[in-house]
């Protein structure tokens, strides 16, 4: 009996991820949230049998049917996350919402395979930043001074780090994290936001020399702090998502080819002159010469990968322990041990469709501020994506990072949700910006209907018409007369 | 620029920035995730047999050991449980296939490493697991089927005697190997016992099978290579080639002598092979374009991995440019720094008895899973061209000369032809000491077995290599 459900469980769990996957790419064939809510409906109908689906065999497998009650409580916060992020915010984008609560779900019961203990500390972790990061939409929204702070962001970010640097505590040779009160706080987690709002609001007015020279500056200090306690990983997000939000504010190409000559250059700096990074580029070219020491996270992580097939061992089947640091950089290689490569994929997707999303949003907001803002946070989200999974499966060398909302860690994880809750903020600004436009439009049909005189209809008149905003940013919205 | 018309003729620049940025990461993330499936699923074998991947005695833990037969069914290792569920490996055969079946024990080996992925997964149906899981048993693994001959095995392993050395039989249409025997050998059921002896002892070298990774001089047997190149070389004279053998040739002080210093008189190409003359392959070497000659090597597959499934040394010859006469003149025979493993020399015997073509050598042929389904077949498969039709088939005829005319007539006038080309080589400082070399194929015509055999220190190759070759030989034909 227990053999059947643990072998069909694998190929169930799969199918409902794939479905679910499938789902966060058929809302884009509509436009505007209306529409969309069969698909919303569905998805989560999926998230819920997948999580279900999975603790039932977390209960078989362990033969304790208590894991139903922590199951219970996370079904709870997941469910009220949904519910009030909708009833608050009746504007609010679902499908970040799905995506951020499917991808909680995940690793909630991967944690709870691994380590009961670590997955209640992570649980409370996520349900205190859930409802913290609910009134973030709110402040988003209405506070207009946000755009105003960008020394204020500059020096909590720096200061912050280089507090890092001189105090923190050393975790595998790298200064992370220090304590307060029994804490573990992990400051450049929290940085990356300060950090793209500083970048959006120095470059939203204008994106000279100048203010790109003093942003370089400002982000260099970033970068140097953080190479210096040897966080290479972070360092890379804050240099990267640094040059391409130059490339959206500037619209100039050139900063996007100085910056990826000048991290080249800075790369191989670093690798003539650290050997920790040498000893990180050995282990990716060749794990399998160093497989005793530098290559041994690596290829435990790659045997782990190759082991599940395509439908996985089945949970508590496999040896992710085998894996040091499983549960935060290398969580993705235990997913596609147990779940399965079709699965691992399928999460690889979530994540991309949660980006396309925000960019999106990005995409569609007219207030520079807000696009650099909006832009900024999905690039940092889905670059740190990339070099964590990239890392773990031997595509990129490795840098140590987490996956956001999946891995073990209570900075990762908060940090991640504000992101989230800041871009439902910003969704929300965009629908407003839009439902003015709607009425703006309105006005002036209605004018132009009463100047021609009644009983002239005007055909076509879409909810989707747009017409400028009088404070619609500059130079690149250009309008053609009537 | 992406531009969107409005309804009323409005018209909206979008930020192309922002849309090239998301499509860049989205065609990245697409190449992330074709790389990690592909690699997951081309990988999973080779990752599964790795030393360090702790997942093999998961699997050991829930099935038992597949068993491993030879072509002919007979069991060659296989698993059994007592009544208080202690496993035990036994080799039915004891010393026998000792490294070409190997070992599972302390590490792995031969076929036991090779199928070890076969073997230790199982393809039971899931009622069928079900029902083994309420009795309390594991499940049955793979179970694989060899292309080894249990009788070639025995007449080539009893010829071998107590001589250090290697043989290996094969079919080259096929790639098939029969017969694979390298000693000293070892009871692979012992090994547990007998491992800080076997470890300790690096005077003999029990553990390494010296088919695939003895690396010994090639001495005469080279002048197969050096004759193909002559031909290459000479296309049109080589027939007409004539050298006058006073048992000796000096270059820059340094001296190759004939075997035993014989005086072969004038010799023609076909001569100075089936006679094994020294000097007047030495005499060819000086001639060669340093050049082509390297390139002649790299496509019998020197200095490089041989294209096999299973672990084999590679076989190097340094050919430079700055190579000297006198090196030119060791390489031509054999001699030199040149060493050789007796599966290349196989290898490129089995080429010429199937014209050119080189069928990659294979030990694993199927493997059996539940109710007699097979789960992997291995076909034979051609590894390419070593060197033309014409070039083989002129080799063939002088290497059936060889047994007609010259240094293996001790297979001549049987009632089956057969071909080859023997070879003393000398090692060690010693003169004198010298490895006896056989490489071969019967019927000489229509090839259909090829054996390549080296006795460690026994002398010449026509005295002790070719009886060796005769027993296997006759064995085959009876």
């Amino acid at each position: 009996m227990e053999l059947y459900i643990s072998e069909f469980s694998r190929y169930v769990i799969t199918l409902i991820v794939f479905l679910y996957t499938y789902e966060s790419f058929a809302v884009f064939r509509f436009q505007e949230e209306e529409g969309r809510g069969g698909i919303y409906a569905r998805q989560n109908l999926l998230m819920f049998a997948f999580h279900f689906c999975s603790f039932l065999v977390i209960c078989f497998e362990t033969g304790d049917m208590a894991y139903l009650f922590f199951y219970a409580f996370q079904q709870i916060v997941l469910f009220a996350a949904i519910v009030l992020y909708h009833m608050l915010y009746p504007k609010t984008n679902r499908l970040v919402i799905n995506n951020m609560c499917m991808l909680l779900s995940i690793s909630f019961v991967i944690l709870t395979r691994f380590n009961l203990g670590k997955a209640i500390r992570q649980f409370a972790i996520v349900t205190a930043s859930l409802v913290a990061a609910l009134a973030i939409p709110f402040f988003v929204q209405k506070f207009k001074f946000l755009k105003k702070l960008q020394w204020a962001y500059a020096m909590v970010g720096i200061a912050a780090l280089g507090v890092v640097m001189v105090l923190g505590q050393t975790t595998y040779g790298s200064k992370l994290s220090f304590s307060v009160a029994g804490v573990t706080f992990q400051p450049s987690e929290f940085v990356k936001i300060l950090f793209v709002f500083f970048v959006a609001s120095a470059l939203y007015q204008s994106s000279g020399f100048f203010e790109v020279f003093t942003t370089a500056v400002v982000a260099a200090a970033h970068v140097i702090t953080l190479v210096i306690s040897k966080d290479l990983g972070s360092a890379l997000i804050f240099f990267v998502v640094y040059v391409l939000m130059v490339f959206v504010a500037t619209k100039n190409i050139f900063y996007l080819l100085a910056g990826a000559a000048g991290g080249s250059g800075a790369a191989y700096i670093a690798y003539r002159v650290f050997a920790h990074v040498q000893v990180r580029v050995q282990a990716w070219k060749d794990p399998w010469s160093v497989i005793d020491a530098a290559g041994y996270q690596i290829t435990q992580s790659l045997f782990a990968i190759s082991s599940g097939g395509l439908f996985g061992l089945g949970l508590y089947k496999g040896t992710p322990g085998a894996i040091p640091l499983v549960e935060a950089d290398f969580i993705f290689s235990a997913i596609a041990e147990e779940f399965g490569i079709i699965f691992a994929i399928c999460l690889i997707l979530v994540c991309v469709s949660s980006f396309i999303m925000f960019m999106g949003i990005a995409h569609r907001l007219e207030d520079a501020f807000y696009q650099l803002t909006a832009f900024g946070l999905g690039a940092t989200y889905i670059f740190q994506v990339f070099l964590t999974i990239g890392g773990g499966t031997k595509f990129i060398p490795l840098t140590g990072v987490t996956l956001p909302l999946i891995s073990y860690g209570g900075s990762s994880v908060m940090t991640t949700l504000i992101m989230f809750a800041v871009m439902e903020g910003l969704h929300i600004i965009m629908e407003d910006q839009e439902e003015e436009h709607r009425k703006a439009q309105l006005r002036a049909k209605r004018r132009k209907k009463k100047a021609k005189g009644p009983g002239k209809e005007e055909e076509g008149f879409g909810r989707r018409g747009r017409v400028p905003r009088e404070d619609s940013w500059g130079e690149d919205i250009e309008y053609e007369e009537e | 620029m992406n531009t969107k018309k409005n309804k009323n003729g409005g018209r909206k620049k979008k930020n192309t920035q922002i849309m090239l940025v998301t499509w860049a990461f989205v065609l990245l993330f697409l190449a992330m995730a074709g790389y990690i499936t592909h690699y997951a699923l081309t990988h999973k074998q080779e990752l599964m047999n790795n030393s360090y991947n702790g997942r093999q005695q998961l699997l050991l833990a829930q099935n038992t050991r597949g068993t491993i037969y030879a072509a002919g069914g007979e069991v060659l290792a296989r698993t059994v449980t007592d009544g208080e569920g202690n496993e035990k490996r036994e080799y039915p055969y004891q010393n026998l296939f000792s490294h070409a079946v190997g070992y599972a024990v302390n590490g792995r080996m031969g076929i036991e490493s090779q199928a070890n992925y076969y073997l230790i997964n199982t393809s039971i149906p899931l009622s069928q697991k079900a029902a083994l899981d309420v009795g309390g048993e594991k499940f049955p693994g793979n179970d694989v089927y060899t292309t080894l001959d249990v009788h070639l095995q025995q007449v080539a392993y009893e010829a071998l005697g107590v001589y250090q050395g290697a043989v290996i039989a094969t079919e080259p249409a096929t790639g098939k190997i029969l017969a694979m025997v390298s000693k000293p050998d070892f009871n692979p059921e012992r090994i547990k016992e007998m491992w800080d002896e076997l470890i300790g002892d690096e005077e003999s070298s029990v553990l390494l099978n010296r088919v695939t990774q003895g690396l010994y001089p090639p001495g005469s047997t080279f002048k197969i290579i050096t004759a193909l190149e002559y031909i290459r070389e000479h296309p049109d004279s080589y027939q007409g080639y004539s050298y006058n053998c006073t048992g000796a040739i000096t270059r820059q002080d340094s001296r190759i002598q004939c075997y035993h210093g014989t005086v072969h008189g004038t010799v023609n190409f076909q001569k100075s092979f089936a006679k094994s003359c020294n000097t007047s392959f030495a005499n060819m070497g000086l001639s060669f374009d340093r050049d082509a000659f390297a390139k002649t090597l790299e496509q019998l597959l020197f200095n490089q991995k041989p294209p096999v499934a299973f672990p084999a040394n590679t076989s190097r010859v340094d050919i430079s440019q700055e190579a000297t006469e006198p090196g030119m003149m060791q390489i031509s025979i054999g001699q030199g720094t040149t060493s050789m493993t007796p599966l290349l020399l196989n290898m490129i015997t089995c080429s010429i008895a199937n014209g050119g073509i080189l069928m990659e050598p294979y030990m694993v042929d199927y493997v059996q899973g539940y109710g007699e389904n097979v789960i992997k077949e291995f076909t034979p498969s051609a590894y390419g061209k070593l060197m033309e039709p014409q070039e083989a088939q002129t080799l063939k005829e002088m290497m059936a000369n060889v047994v007609e005319e010259g240094t293996a007539s001790k297979l001549k006038g049987l009632s089956y032809t057969a071909a080859g080309k023997t070879g003393s080589a000398e090692f060690g400082t010693v003169k004198g000491d010298s490895h006896a070399w056989f490489t071969g194929f019967a019927p000489a015509q229509e090839p259909e077995i090829c054996v390549t055999i080296i006795i460690e220190g026994a002398g010449a190759g026509g005295d002790y290599a070719v009886p060796i070759a005769k027993r296997i030989f006759d064995a085959y034909f009876q």
